[in-house]
């Protein structure tokens, strides 16, 4: 039931603690449900609730795409989601690409061009890419680098990284 | 973050009566920007009411030959939709300009409205802000004031709109459809924000129980000659230092119809008629654009750091509107200013 928050606003009164809400997800192809605080992001229920810690949480504010996922087939940043607000809705994280013990072509083709060095950034990176992929935007490598801006690597392997996307996406070079 | 309630509103009068009902609630629907000041203590809603399922997903021909678009419209569908890249690709282009694929999926037409500045003081709580905090003063101005306006900002507050889009529905004449507990009313563009003045805490004229439903685009869409050139610390995902928004419609050599927008220099997208009249009926050349960009900037004003985006105005708008009038648009993937 609900109680008195101690951490009351600044100029304003304590409110009372919500009650937990039931969330249904899909996640990686499996129903899940979830008892969450509304205040708890896609990316905690991931990581916290689901113990899906592949994806990562970076700068937890939407600027460095660590934390990138797809939802319903479109890559979001799960920081700035609520889980609450995804009832019902299909999930894919980066433990959700492989099929069978098979990699994704996305996860080889980083493996292929060392398309990574510290590795923090390439759960999001191969999501995003899955993502820019699915929406067929990005014909030319000026066109992936603009279309993955949102993911940043503090490594710079981003030369690799539009290598390794290139060659998924069948097209090949290093332009 | 903080604590609040959620709740889910089942139709448009629904929204407006639960707003209407806790003026302190906020509604949110991409939630790209309320979470992350909600996560930076900046907005403390007690209670977050989701219309994010409301239909308000389309985008529609009007009969008047414009165009209807739902408040609810993924940035990055909206700048995708084939009515925007064929009769309104200055929308578009603006709309790619700014954040990422990401956060352009999630955020809303109407979310994009309603975005608040990214000046570094309104963020930092340990700072005054007459934006966050009405009377507690402004830290930008004689603080660290580079990204900051040069154009109608007040004593009260030098904070700029950090949108892209906006700095397009401005110069295409878009209004604003809202709902409230009196009725539904539209809102010209113009007079959808507001200058600080000596309350910088309202950054619209939306009233706090009113929800935007729609924005609507007139025909005028200037398909041929428009571009959008946005100029920033770097070369993708970064807010603007200074965007232009043009559009022109020429007979001949000669403009018979322009427009002129620009972001990132004031506390709203920032247009004004005597630098369009300026244009009308004259060749479409270099100096009949650095004319216009004079009487526009002609009562710019620079802080401490900022001086530097009156001439970079200046030369971005001759710029721009070369580039509209050589049906050249500014690509937003090759970052080559041609």
């Amino acid at each position: 039931m609900a109680r008195t928050s101690t951490a009351a606003r600044p100029s304003g009164e304590p409110i009372p603690v919500p009650d937990k809400v039931s969330v249904t997800l899909t996640v990686n192809g499996k129903r899940t449900q979830l008892e969450v605080a509304p205040w708890t992001t896609l990316l905690d229920a991931l990581r916290d609730h689901l113990d899906l810690t592949g994806t990562k949480k970076g700068c937890d504010h939407g600027q460095c795409g660590a934390c990138t996922v797809l939802v319903d087939g479109r890559r979001i940043n799960s920081c700035l989601t609520l889980a609450v607000m995804k009832e019902g809705a299909s999930v894919t994280t980066i433990e959700g690409l492989a099929v069978d013990g098979q990699l994704h072509p996305l996860q080889q083709a980083f493996i292929d061009h060392d398309a990574f060095q510290c590795g923090y950034c390439t759960p999001g990176q191969i999501c995003s890419a899955a993502g820019l992929i699915a929406e067929g935007k990005a014909k030319s490598a000026d066109e992936i680098r603009e279309l993955m801006s949102g993911n940043i690597c503090r490594c710079g392997a981003y030369p690799n990284i539009v290598a390794a996307i290139q060659q998924v996406m069948g097209t090949g070079g290093r332009s | 973050m903080i604590n609040f309630q959620y709740a889910r509103a089942t139709d448009v009068d629904d929204a407006v009566r639960r707003i209407a009902a806790n003026p302190a609630a906020k509604f949110i629907a991409g939630g790209t920007n309320l979470i992350d000041l909600m996560k930076e203590n900046v907005e403390r809603p007690p209670l977050l009411i989701d219309i994010s399922r409301l239909p308000l997903d389309k985008v529609e021909e009007t009969t008047g030959g414009g165009l209807r678009i739902g408040a609810l419209v993924p940035n990055s569908d909206l700048a995708y939709h084939p009515l925007i890249t064929s009769r309104y690709p200055l929308v578009g282009s603006a709309i790619l300009a700014g954040a990422s694929q990401q956060l352009r999926n999630m955020a809303s037409t109407g979310g994009n409205l309603l975005q608040r500045t990214r000046c570094a003081y309104f963020y930092d709580t340990a700072t005054p802000c007459n934006k966050r905090d009405p009377n507690s003063g402004c830290s930008a101005i004689g603080g660290l004031n580079r990204g900051h306006a040069i154009l109608g900002a007040s004593e009260a507050c030098v904070a700029t709109h950090p949108s892209d889009m906006c700095v397009a529905l401005t110069a295409l004449d878009a209004k604003v459809h809202v709902a409230g507990p009196s009725g539904a009313r539209a809102i010209a563009f113009a007079d959808f924000h507001r200058l600080p003045g000596d309350t910088p805490q309202r950054d619209t004229n939306l009233q706090p129980d009113e929800i935007i439903t729609a924005i609507e685009l007139p025909p005028a869409g200037f398909a041929k000659n428009y571009s959008y050139l946005k100029i920033r610390d770097r070369l993708s995902y970064a807010f603007a230092l200074v965007a232009i928004a043009a559009a022109l419609e020429l007979d001949g050599s000669n403009i018979k119809e322009a427009r002129l927008a620009l972001g990132g220099v004031a506390h709203k997208p920032w247009r004004d008629p005597n630098a369009e009249a300026a244009l009308r009926g004259r060749p479409a050349t270099e100096s009949s654009f650095a004319q216009a960009a004079d009487l526009l900037l002609r009562e710019a004003k620079p802080l401490e750091h900022n001086a530097f985006k009156i001439d970079l105005a200046r030369r971005g708008i001759v710029r721009t509107l070369t580039q509209a009038a050589n049906g050249t648009p500014q690509s937003q993937s090759n970052k080559k200013i041609a």
